[in-house]
C-alpha cells in the first residue's frame, strides 16, 4: 500500500420522488464532488430509485457518540407533557 | 476498560440482539462481532466483484442483443452489489484499500464458485439460474441480520437478484425449447454446475466452525444444511420443467420427510477449489489484480485534477 492520496468517500442521500425527503443511501469512493454524483447514480439509481441526489464527503459529517445518548437524550425524557395523552379530557369531547 | 466493564457491556449488547434491536457502526461492539463481520462482509462483497469475471467472459458473445443487455446490466449490478458492500463493511473501521490488499494477496476469500470456468452460453444460463438461485436463499435471512449497514445493503441486493435468476432461467428454457445440440448443451451446464452450486451454500453443519456463534448473533438464521435442502427443494421441479435431468442418481422425494434426498457431496473437490487447487482461482486473482494495477494512472489523474480544480477555487477566492 502506498501513502498515496486515495479517492475520499463520500455520503450520499437521493431523493426518490419530489414529496419525500432525500435518504441516507450508502456511501462510495470519488474523487471529486462532481464524480461523487455520477457514481452515485450508477451505483445507487440504476432502476430509477432517485430524483435527486446530495452528496457530502463524509469527513464532513457531525455524529453523536452513541455512548453518550443516556445524558445527550435525556432532556426529553421526563417531558410527558410535550405528548398529547398528558392531558385528561373528558370522554365527551370526540375528535381532539 | 476493566474486564468487568466489558463484560457488562457484553450483556447489553447480546440482550440488544436478542430483543432484534440493530446493532450501527458507531455502537459498542465486541472485537469478535466487529472481526467477524469485516470477514463476511468482505466475502461477499469480494464475491460480487470476482463474480463478474466469469460472465464477463460472454458479454461479446452474447447470441442476441437481447441477451447481450441483459447480462451487462447483471454484470453491472454485480458490480454495484459489491460496492453496497464495501462501504458497509467500511463503516467498521477497514479502509477499502485494506479490503482490496486482502482480496489481492490471496488473504480474503470469496466464494469458490467463480473458480469454475465458463465454457459455453449454456453456462450463462445455468449461473443464472442455479449459482444466484443458491445466493438468494443465502442472502433473504441476512435482510434481517443484526448489523444495521449490512442488513441495509442486503436488501437492496435482494431486491435486484431476483431479475439475475430470471434471466437464467430464461436462457435455459430457450436451449432447452431448442434443437437437441442446445438441449444437450443446456443439460451439459447443468451437470457441471449442480455440485458446486449445492457446495455453496457452505460446509456441512457439523464441519461448520462459525455456524454456532453465527446464529447467535443472526448473521446466519439457517444452517448450511437448511439452506442447501431449501435449494434442492426448490430447483428440483424447475429442472424438471426445463426437462433436464440432475446429475445424481441418489436424487430421489421422500414422501415422509418432505424433502428430496440426495448423494454425498464431494468435500474434498470443494476444500481443494476453496484452497486455491480450482480450475480458476489464479485467472480470476490475476484479471482482478490487472484491472487495478492497470487502472492506477486512471485514478491518480483523476485525483490530480480534483485537487488542482480544487486550489483554483482556493486561490480565487483569496
Amino acid at each position: 500500500m502506498s501513502d498515496k492520496k486515495n479517492w475520499p468517500l463520500w455520503e450520499i442521500f437521493v431523493r426518490s420522488k419530489n414529496g419525500l425527503e432525500h435518504r441516507h443511501f450508502g456511501s462510495l469512493h470519488a474523487a471529486d464532488a462532481e464524480m461523487a454524483l455520477e457514481n452515485a447514480r450508477d451505483v445507487y439509481t440504476r432502476r430509477s430509485e432517485g430524483v435527486s441526489i446530495w452528496v457530502v464527503e463524509s469527513k464532513y459529517i457531525t455524529a453523536s457518540n452513541p455512548e453518550e445518548n443516556g445524558e445527550f437524550f435525556e432532556p426529553a425524557a421526563d417531558k410527558v407533557y410535550r405528548h398529547p395523552t398528558f392531558y385528561e379530557l373528558p370522554d365527551e369531547l370526540k375528535h381532539m | 476498560m476493566s474486564e468487568k466493564e466489558i463484560k457488562n457491556l457484553e450483556e447489553i449488547f447480546e440482550a440488544k440482539i436478542a430483543r432484534d434491536e440493530k446493532i450501527e457502526p458507531k455502537d459498542w461492539m465486541p472485537e469478535k462481532y466487529r472481526q467477524t463481520h469485516i470477514r463476511q462482509i468482505s466475502q461477499h462483497a469480494h464475491s460480487e466483484i470476482v463474480g463478474m469475471l466469469p460472465e464477463g467472459n460472454w458479454i461479446t458473445r452474447a447470441p442476441s442483443l437481447r441477451r447481450k443487455v441483459a447480462l451487462l446490466a447483471k454484470v453491472q449490478d454485480e458490480a454495484g452489489h459489491g460496492l453496497y458492500l464495501y462501504s458497509a463493511c467500511e463503516t467498521l473501521g477497514v479502509s477499502r484499500d485494506e479490503l482490496y490488499e486482502q482480496l489481492h494477496t490471496g488473504k480474503a476469500k470469496y466464494s469458490s464458485i467463480f473458480n469454475y470456468p465458463t465454457l459455453t452460453w449454456a453456462d450463462m444460463g445455468a449461473i443464472g439460474w442455479l449459482v444466484d438461485g443458491a445466493a438468494i436463499i443465502n442472502q433473504v435471512p441476512l435482510c434481517n441480520t443484526s448489523f444495521g449497514p449490512y442488513a441495509r445493503a442486503m436488501v437492496r441486493v435482494c431486491k435486484e437478484e431476483s431479475f439475475h435468476q430470471r434471466q437464467g432461467y430464461e436462457i435455459m428454457l430457450t436451449l432447452c425449447n431448442g434443437t437437441p445440440e442446445q438441449k444437450e448443451m443446456a443439460q451439459d451446464a447443468l451437470n457441471r454446475w449442480w455440485w458446486p452450486s449445492l457446495m455453496m451454500l457452505g460446509p456441512t453443519d457439523d464441519e461448520s466452525v462459525h455456524t454456532a456463534q453465527s446464529m447467535k448473533w443472526k448473521l446466519k438464521r439457517k444452517t448450511n444444511d437448511e439452506l442447501r435442502q431449501q435449494f434442492i427443494d426448490q430447483t428440483v421441479p424447475q429442472a424438471d420443467i426445463l426437462g433436464i435431468t440432475i446429475p445424481d442418481p441418489d436424487l430421489k422425494w421422500n414422501e415422509e420427510t418432505g424433502h428430496y434426498d440426495f448423494g454425498p457431496i464431494d468435500w474434498d473437490e470443494f476444500w481443494q477449489v476453496v484452497k486455491g487447487h480450482g480450475p480458476c482461482n489464479k485467472e480470476r486473482i490475476a484479471a482482478r489484480v490487472n484491472a487495478w494495477n492497470n487502472g492506477e494512472w486512471v485514478r491518480d489523474a483523476a485525483m490530480a485534477y480534483a485537487e488542482k480544480q480544487e486550489n483554483k477555487k482556493v486561490s480565487k477566492a483569496s
